[in-house]
């Protein structure tokens, strides 16, 4: 082996340290000051989720598909909350493929979108801009 | 030709782009006309096609690419031809599997492997395969490794690393948690890039210099300062996904710290490559010079987009948006794309020759590629500051009444998606011809 491999190891071998202690912190750390844990109910309604391809066209939190709204507090929105999606669910307006979900389907996906709704804002409309281009977002349950 | 399992790895990758292509156009028109096609192919199912299928493209193409270097021009004995056949006939069984199980709706996953997860086992298993014939091949024959060499290694070593990551949801303790699952997620996303781009950064390297003919380029400081500058970015640099995500802020802070420098050095090596070659050296790979000298622009450009949104205070604007798709696309088709038809040009360049005629036609398809792609980038980022601006400004209507309003936007980036095709399949098909002509050699 070379000197130049061997430097070349040492240094991803540090590398490879750092990012295993990275990820462990990332893993095991508590997501924020107040984690939320989904139920069997809204673990069902995530289920359907993927199985559905909901992220295909509506987002949580910005990330997934940009064809419909972003649903991330769709569930305490003005106008909106749980029976707004219920009946939107098996509407199939426009680009919304008509669903056939029961009626403990919609309920799932409800409970989803409560838990979700309770984690936090999207927009951050409270967010806190800094002079060094950093935000201080608003949490939710932390007031 | 000897070895044909590299070749049928680039032939499969230039079906993938090309239906990849066409998925994309369908789901397009699923804009603009919301019942096209809803019973049959709605866009919940279209776009996990249109969306494996190109990614497809960028695994498969620098897959073969990296075989057909290592067994036809670097002339290694490759550890076992009977591993790399038995990887490509994993990989396209899978593939089946999942067009199986897209169209069947058993699309149990999440967003970019929407397939059920079982079939991720496979794809784990071909890199695995792919991995153990590398590290077998390389370590025996080469000694003192170039940058790509160490670069197509790491790519692969992570590739297996985030794939399994991005299935961490199946357990309990993770999807049970909103905010930790979509963290990670979204971290396994961002690494799963960064590693493939592991694989086509050091293709282009690895192009640049058998181009001019000289070993240095891979060799040097600066080469090696960029793989590892890329690295610490593919392990920390992934979380400017999740800006706008009420995680820890730590989490945050490291994401901000760690942003797409790599890009300046890659820039910075293309422009220096490009300044050095004599006119001997670019005639002698005439089209892969041209899509090289392409990926520099389209770097400069991403560039740009991915330094203002690593800023988190514009991020906050960008994020939810077209923009984020306009960066993606700039990076997948203006990056990846035009690397990997300058290895695919560089390879037919060894099987045979273009005549004139041909070699016009790409030249022109290439224009076409970059205008078009820049008029596509472009509506997509008008897309982006209107829902922006919806988001933030603009929220006394609704929803439906915002995408109406984008109508003509959407019309463009179909239009401008048409033409993007077009030259992606009259640059793509005469190479798509010279090697099945060399499969028959």
């Amino acid at each position: 082996m070379t000197e130049k491999t061997k430097y070349n190891i040492a240094i991803i071998s540090i590398l490879l340290i750092l990012f295993v202690v990275y990820n462990g912190f990332v893993y095991t750390s508590k997501e924020n000051a107040n984690p939320v844990i989904l139920t069997e109910q809204a673990l069902h309604g995530q289920r359907l989720w993927q199985e559905n391809n909901c992220w295909s066209c509506h987002q949580t939190y910005g990330l997934g598909g940009y064809l419909g709204p972003d649903l991330t507090n769709v569930y305490s929105a003005k106008n909106k909350g749980p029976q707004y999606i219920k009946a939107f669910l098996n509407s199939g307006v426009k680009t919304m493929p008509k669903f056939n979900f029961s009626e403990s389907e919609k309920e799932a996906l409800v409970s989803y979108l409560k838990f979700v709704d309770s984690t936090g804002y999207y927009p951050n409309y409270h967010a806190i801009f800094k002079p060094s281009g950093w935000i201080e977002l608003e949490y939710k349950n932390e007031k | 030709m000897k070895n044909k399992t590299s070749t049928l790895f680039l032939i499969t990758a230039l079906l993938a782009l090309l239906m990849g292509v066409a998925f994309g156009l369908l789901a397009a028109l699923q804009y603009l006309i919301p019942e096209f096609l809803k019973d049959l192919l709605p866009f919940h199912k279209m776009r996990p096609f249109h969306v494996t299928t190109v990614i497809t493209w960028i695994v498969l193409c620098a897959t073969g690419s990296i075989y057909f270097y290592l067994s036809q021009v670097e002339k290694f004995k490759l550890f076992s031809d009977k591993l790399m056949k038995t990887h490509f006939i994993v990989f396209l069984i899978t593939g089946i599997g999942i067009y199986l199980s897209y169209f069947f709706g058993k699309m149990e996953g999440r967003e970019y492997l929407a397939f059920t997860p079982i079939l991720t086992i496979p794809i784990l298993f071909g890199w695995l395969l792919f991995g153990i014939n590398y590290f077998k091949t390389m370590l025996k024959q080469v000694k003192n490794w170039p940058v790509y060499y160490w670069m197509w290694g790491t790519g692969i070593v992570f590739m297996m690393i985030h794939l399994t990551e991005a299935h961490l949801w199946l357990m309990p303790y993770f999807r049970e948690h909103v905010i930790k699952d979509l963290t990670v997620q979204w971290k396994s996303y961002g690494s799963f890039v960064g590693s493939w781009n592991m694989l086509v950064y050091g293709i282009s390297i690895y192009v640049m210099a058998k181009i001019k003919g000289d070993h240095a380029i891979g060799r040097g400081k600066l080469a090696f300062f960029f793989y590892f500058l890329g690295l610490t970015n593919l392990m920390f640099g992934w979380a400017h996904h999740t800006y706008i995500v009420p995680t820890l802020p730590w989490i945050r802070y490291v994401a901000y710290g760690v942003s797409m420098t790599e890009w300046i050095v890659l820039g910075y090596m293309i422009y220096e490559w490009r300044r050095s070659l004599t006119k001997t050296e670019k005639d002698s790979y005439p089209l892969a010079y041209r899509f090289l000298v392409t990926t520099d622009f389209w770097i400069f450009v991403n560039l740009i987009i991915a330094l203002l949104f690593s800023i988190p205070a514009i991020n906050f604007f960008t994020h939810g948006t077209h923009i984020t798709v306009a960066h993606s696309m700039g990076t997948t088709i203006g990056i990846n794309t035009s690397i990997l038809f300058a290895s695919l040009l560089f390879i037919v360049s060894r099987i045979s020759a273009f005549t004139k005629k041909e070699e016009t036609s790409i030249k022109r398809s290439l224009l076409g590629f970059n205008i078009s792609l820049f008029l596509f980038f472009m509506a997509l980022l008008v897309a982006g500051a209107r829902r922006s601006h919806w988001m933030y400004a603009g929220n006394d209507t609704s929803f439906s009444n915002m995408q109406e309003s984008l109508f003509w936007v959407y019309m463009a980036f179909f239009v401008f998606g048409i033409t993007l095709t077009t030259s992606m399949v009259f640059i793509g098909l005469p190479i798509l011809r010279k090697l099945i002509n060399g499969l028959r050699l």
